[in-house]
């Protein structure tokens, strides 16, 4: 147990140093020069002496004048003392600071759409298999879920609930007619402004994890164990319910697997409901060459991600003990 | 294990199963509009062709135009060109950086297997979308050949995972064995031996790639950091939700390209299904 969780301790680890890393080189390697393009965004040229002084200024403010070691020590300290730079965009807010406000909204949006999209999907996906109209209805829908891009579908639920029949609201996180206060109101705009982006995020979800547990259950299915129980007259219920269990599993890991995938639907779909959530900071981020905010959003994925994906890790231990022996007998 | 006969018998099941059919036949229709299109539409897409607003499709603009008089067909007719180009070097370049880090771990095993492992988990880990974004953010000009390739070269920890696992079952077989014992480089064994026992696995794994590097071409495109020089699918979604076309209710501006791409994704799952049930026996009946 101890060396199970010791193992995956150390490939997060390696996991979040190594992106970490990617996060430093990203600006220092890639053609351009931060500094410099923020000039240029003032209009300001590289000839006068003037604007020789401001980039020097800046590049010292930024810590862009030291060796690239040094800078990288540099960075790491400042990651360690939770200082991820201040936003150019919202100057002078503290990066740290901006992404606080944006959290919860992420929160409140990916939290219930994963789980819930998980649940219905599998449960759906298992009612799908091997059952002649469900699997004709219920899969060709999954799939087309799937294969609909996050921005898409957001776009389509914002025009037709939001423009065409004026149900829900299509932008904001509340109404802008109102202040953050504690009242039903306020809650119950929270809410409204919350549902369609929920719903287009739940929606793809599903989809895939539908397809995923009607494959697996087919699989399932299939094999000896199955047969087994069905020459032996068992009910066909307990033998599905045997199979739904088993195709339980993959299904776990294939959450966790997909987590990356989901976090990029949010991305945009935030986008298109301009939802005040990490996706929508990111999108500003970039249109304004905001680095130190495109960096901190970059690490809070990063962070979000390995948290979700070590809970999962902890939850497969404790619904299936087969994974310990698994991964200390290092089998495939 | 390259007998005509088993071909054979693959090309009537791919030829007799329904979702096999209909995922080509709409993965063909869409290439085809992709490649006449242009040239039954002579506007180019960017150009201003009728600078009055956005207009509803109509006998000249057969599917409207945008706010700023661009032709929304010849978007999508070039766009399409772009979606398949990312699709195809995208898709591409995943699987065989899968099947290059797949079949060396799955084959060697041993301390090579444990690093490419562990590289491969890690980078599975990481969310590639956030990465994508921020070198593209860093690059000031990109073109849909630059974003394939760098579509690709994150898009291969899944591939590179399923088929070490597949190499792995496959390396003790005793037509392997045999291969080894005859002493036949190791390159050659994983071509000649074991690279075309999971040839079904293969096609499976590349439909897949191309139709996540779709996908993840339309979001980076949505999200402004898409080519800078064309168009794509992808970029139509974002100018559209950029200039209002949700408020002004120009449906015809957004709704195709999400259209096109939800169409040629879902036909290649389709597809993919289908060749499932035509590579495994098992899954046929039904």
């Amino acid at each position: 147990m101890l060396r199970y969780f010791g193992r995956k301790l150390l490939i997060y680890a390696l996991t979040f140093f190594l992106a970490v890393s990617i996060d430093w080189m990203i600006p220092r390697f890639m053609p351009g020069n931060p500094v410099q393009n923020m000039l240029a965004r003032v209009t300001v040229t590289q000839t006068t002496a003037a604007s020789q002084k401001l980039y020097a200024y800046y590049s010292h403010l930024f810590g862009l004048d030291v060796p690239l070691w040094q800078q990288y020590l540099t960075f790491w300290n400042n990651l360690i003392h939770g200082n991820l730079g201040t936003s150019v965009y919202l100057f002078p807010t503290p990066v740290t600071k901006v992404l606080q406000n944006a959290v919860p909204y992420d929160i409140a949006l990916l939290v219930p759409s994963i789980l819930l999209s998980w649940y219905a999907g599998n449960k759906f996906g298992a009612f799908a298999a091997r059952s002649k109209w469900l699997d004709n209805t219920v899969s060709p829908l999954g799939y087309i879920l799937t294969a609909t891009p996050y921005m898409w579908l957001g776009i389509l639920l914002a025009w037709l609930f939001g423009i065409v029949w004026h149900i829900f609201p299509i932008a904001g996180a509340y109404s802008f007619l109102m202040l953050p206060n504690l009242s039903w109101s306020f809650v119950g705009s929270l809410l409204q402004h919350w549902f369609l982006p929920f719903a287009s995020l739940f929606l793809v979800g599903f989809g895939g994890q539908a397809i995923g547990m009607r494959n697996l259950i087919i699989y399932e299915l299939e094999a000896d164990y199955a047969t087994y129980l069905e020459a032996l007259g068992a009910p066909k219920r307990l033998i599905r319910n045997y199979a739904f269990n088993n195709a339980l599993l993959p299904q776990i890991t294939g959450l966790a697997l997909s987590l990356g995938v989901v976090v990029a639907g949010a991305l945009v779909t935030e986008v298109v409901f301009s939802y005040p959530g990490i996706g929508y900071l990111l999108l500003a981020g970039i249109q304004n060459q905001d680095y130190f905010l495109i960096q901190g959003c970059f690490l809070f994925i990063i962070i979000g991600v390995l948290l979700a994906n070590f809970i999962i890790d902890v939850a497969y231990v404790m619904i299936d003990p087969r994974t310990r022996r698994g991964m200390t007998g290092g089998t495939a | 294990m390259n007998n005509p006969k088993k071909t054979n018998e693959f090309v009537y099941f791919a030829l007799k199963n329904k979702k096999v059919l209909l995922g080509f036949s709409i993965i063909l229709i869409f290439v085809l509009l992709g490649l006449i299109g242009p040239m039954i539409n002579h506007n180019k897409p960017l150009d201003y062709v009728d600078p009055t607003g956005a207009h509803p499709p109509s006998a000249d603009y057969w599917f409207g135009t945008t706010f700023f008089g661009q032709d929304v067909f010849s978007q999508l007719v070039n766009g399409l060109q772009a979606t398949f180009l990312v699709g195809l070097l995208g898709g591409g370049i995943g699987t065989l950086m899968g099947m290059l880090i797949g079949f060396v771990a799955g084959y060697r095993g041993g301390i090579v297997d444990e690093i490419l492992n562990a590289f491969t988990n890690i980078v599975l880990v990481i969310p590639t979308l956030a990465v994508l974004l921020i070198i593209a953010a860093y690059l000031q000009v990109r073109s849909v050949v630059t974003e394939s390739l760098f579509i690709g070269f994150t898009a291969w920890p899944w591939a590179a995972r399923a088929i070490r696992a597949q190499t792995f079952s496959l390396r003790n077989r005793e037509f392997v064995d045999l291969a080894r014992m005859t002493g036949m480089k190791s390159l050659k064994i994983i071509v000649t031996e074991i690279a075309p026992n999971m040839l079904s696995y293969l096609v499976l794994t590349f439909i897949l790639q191309f139709g996540g590097a779709i996908l993840n071409a339309a979001t980076l495109d949505f999200i402004g950091l898409g080519p800078t020089n064309t168009i794509s699918l992808g970029l139509m979604m974002q100018y559209s939700v950029l200039w209002g076309a949700l408020q002004l209710g120009s449906w015809w501006w957004f709704i195709p390209p999400g259209l096109a791409i939800t169409i040629i994704v879902g036909a290649l799952y389709s597809m993919n299904v289908g060749l499932d049930e035509v590579f495994n026996p098992k899954l046929r009946e039904l």
